[in-house]
């Protein structure tokens, strides 16, 4: 009976977590569309939604409750399972991520001592980057299985821009994993937490590129390609409806907000206050300024990819290419020799 | 050839300095502009409860007028609807008989007075063309209705209340 050796407790906290993150990470994504709307309403002079309660607030709940009252259609020729399981495939792909932020450092509950982590894995980062990469099949399947041109059209280039990117986004990492010596966040955040300065400082042509990479890999404009309207209608979820089709839309605001996590975590001290000797306050109230704090990096990075979206227009598609390729790659792997060389002059 | 103003400007095919390929000062740019529209004061009049103002020349619904006493003042000549050039108007007149002095002005009145608001131009020619001051546009416009026939308006819609019995109606169809 070794099922009844197990640490019970450890299941019950961790199953805990993870339902208070998916959930969390689910409210967050539903009121980030809102946050996209008014933010793109303010900076171009409109009050944006504000019927719905009070200052339009309840406006996400009425799009959710729009979305899943909306008809189901899967068209006749497309493959129904494959239909079904690419929306699927993107939201998991995109929720999966969250399993290895770290979201304050622990507090201590009834006894127990809780890492506000799901799992610390020493290998985070890079088990980041398959998930990433797994989101790209959510888009591909549907694309394909809708069985219309420009789903597949938008769909090749939506995983050709993700391939792309995540070239020079995982050398411009290599370069800060350098300077690390750890793939796990927590240690990266702990690193910058005890260290002087955070990561941005040592790596500020690495953050950018990241950054830019970041906006292609979630899709978001100047890289919207496989969402550009004028070309491709309405990209990979041309022929989705209803709660699918909210499933693709809410995917890609996760990515974002997971992406903004990501690189607040790496690149910004992640739940670490600047200026604030956490020792001074009881540990369990310290972590959750540490969350606060994180939540706030996070939403500032949301708001700085809205910005973008809103004043930049969209690339043409080979100058989407040249741009990775003949630009990012190259400035990416300098940044890795150039970090290189100083650690080695440092030694 | 003669340029027209002196605006006209040689295109610049200067090659890009460095900082200009590289994009990101501009983007940078643009974003302090969409950034700085964060703070302008919006033009929105947020309709229901804010209604914008009408010019004071406005044309809208038609009222047809009583006097002080609260006759109708319709003698039902047929101007206005000769004058109207998109046939807006019909009417059928009626002579007034013994004690109905205190309802129509004169001895002729309009029995039946429709206007087809699916046809009026509200170009406010009736309104020139009557002799008897008794026809004018007010600051209203129709609303929605379901039926072609509901756009019809006649003399019930039309009439504008009695200044005897319901002198506050009356004051606020006036615009007064």
């Amino acid at each position: 009976m070794t099922i009844l050796a197990l640490d019970w407790g450890f299941i019950i906290e961790k199953l805990i977590m993870i339902a208070i993150i998916v959930l969390a990470s689910l409210g967050i994504a539903l009121y980030t569309t809102f946050g996209e709307r008014k933010v793109a309403a303010i900076l171009q002079d409109r009050p944006g939604p504000s019927r719905a309660g009070p200052f339009g607030l309840l406006q996400p709940l009425a799009d959710g409750l729009k979305l899943i009252m909306k008809e189901e259609i899967i068209p006749n020729a497309a493959n129904k399972w494959l239909f079904i399981l690419g929306p699927g495939l993107a939201m998991t792909a995109s929720l999966m991520t969250c399993a290895v932020i770290p979201w304050g450092s622990a507090v201590d509950v009834f006894g127990r001592h809780v890492e506000l982590q799901i799992a610390d894995v020493n290998i985070g980062i890079l088990y980041v980057f398959a998930v990433v990469s797994m989101g790209v099949y959510g888009i591909m399947i549907g694309g394909w299985a809708s069985n219309n041109k420009f789903s597949l059209m938008s769909a090749l280039r939506a995983a050709s821009q993700a391939i792309s990117y995540e070239l020079a986004m995982g050398l411009a990492l290599i370069a800060l994993l350098m300077t690390t010596g750890s793939l796990s966040l927590k240690t990266i955040v702990e690193q910058q937490i005890q260290g002087n300065w955070w990561n941005i400082v040592y790596q500020p042509l690495g953050f950018v590129i990241f950054f830019i990479c970041a906006l292609a890999e979630c899709n978001r404009t100047p890289f919207d390609l496989p969402e550009a309207e004028n070309e491709l209608n309405f990209g990979y979820h041309q022929e989705y409806s209803s709660m699918k089709l909210g499933f693709y839309l809410f995917a890609e605001y996760i990515n974002m907000i997971m992406s903004s996590a990501i690189m607040a975590s790496m690149y910004f001290g992640g739940y670490d206050l600047p200026f604030f000797n956490e020792a001074s306050v009881a540990p369990n109230i310290a972590a959750l300024i540490g969350v606060g704090t994180l939540l706030i990096k996070i939403v500032l990075f949301i708001f700085l990819f809205m910005w973008i979206r809103w004043t930049i227009p969209r690339f043409r598609y080979d100058q989407l290419m040249n741009l990775g390729w003949k630009t990012m790659i190259p400035l990416a792997l300098f940044n890795m020799l150039l970090t290189g060389a100083i650690l080695l002059a440092k030694l | 050839m003669q340029a027209l103003t002196n605006k006209a400007q040689a295109v610049n095919r200067k090659p890009m300095t460095f900082w200009e390929r590289l994009y990101l000062i501009n983007i940078i740019k643009g974003m302090l502009i969409t950034f700085s529209h964060m703070f302008k004061k919006q033009p929105t009049i947020r309709y229901p409860e804010q209604k914008r103002e009408f010019s004071p020349v406005f044309r809208g619904l038609h009222v047809l007028n009583r006097d002080e006493e609260g006759r109708e003042r319709c003698t039902a000549c047929g101007l206005c609807a000769v004058a109207c050039p998109a046939e807006a108007i019909t009417m059928e007149a009626a002579e007034r008989v013994e004690g109905e002095e205190n309802l129509y002005r004169e001895e002729k009145y309009a029995a039946k007075y429709e206007i087809n608001m699916l046809r009026c131009i509200f170009c406010g020619l009736c309104e020139d063309a009557c002799p008897k001051d008794a026809i004018y546009l007010s600051e209203t416009f129709a609303p929605a209705n379901y039926t072609r026939k509901g756009f019809i308006y006649g003399k019930p819609d039309l009439l504008i209340p009695n200044p005897q019995t319901e002198a506050t109606a009356f004051a606020e169809a006036k615009g007064v």
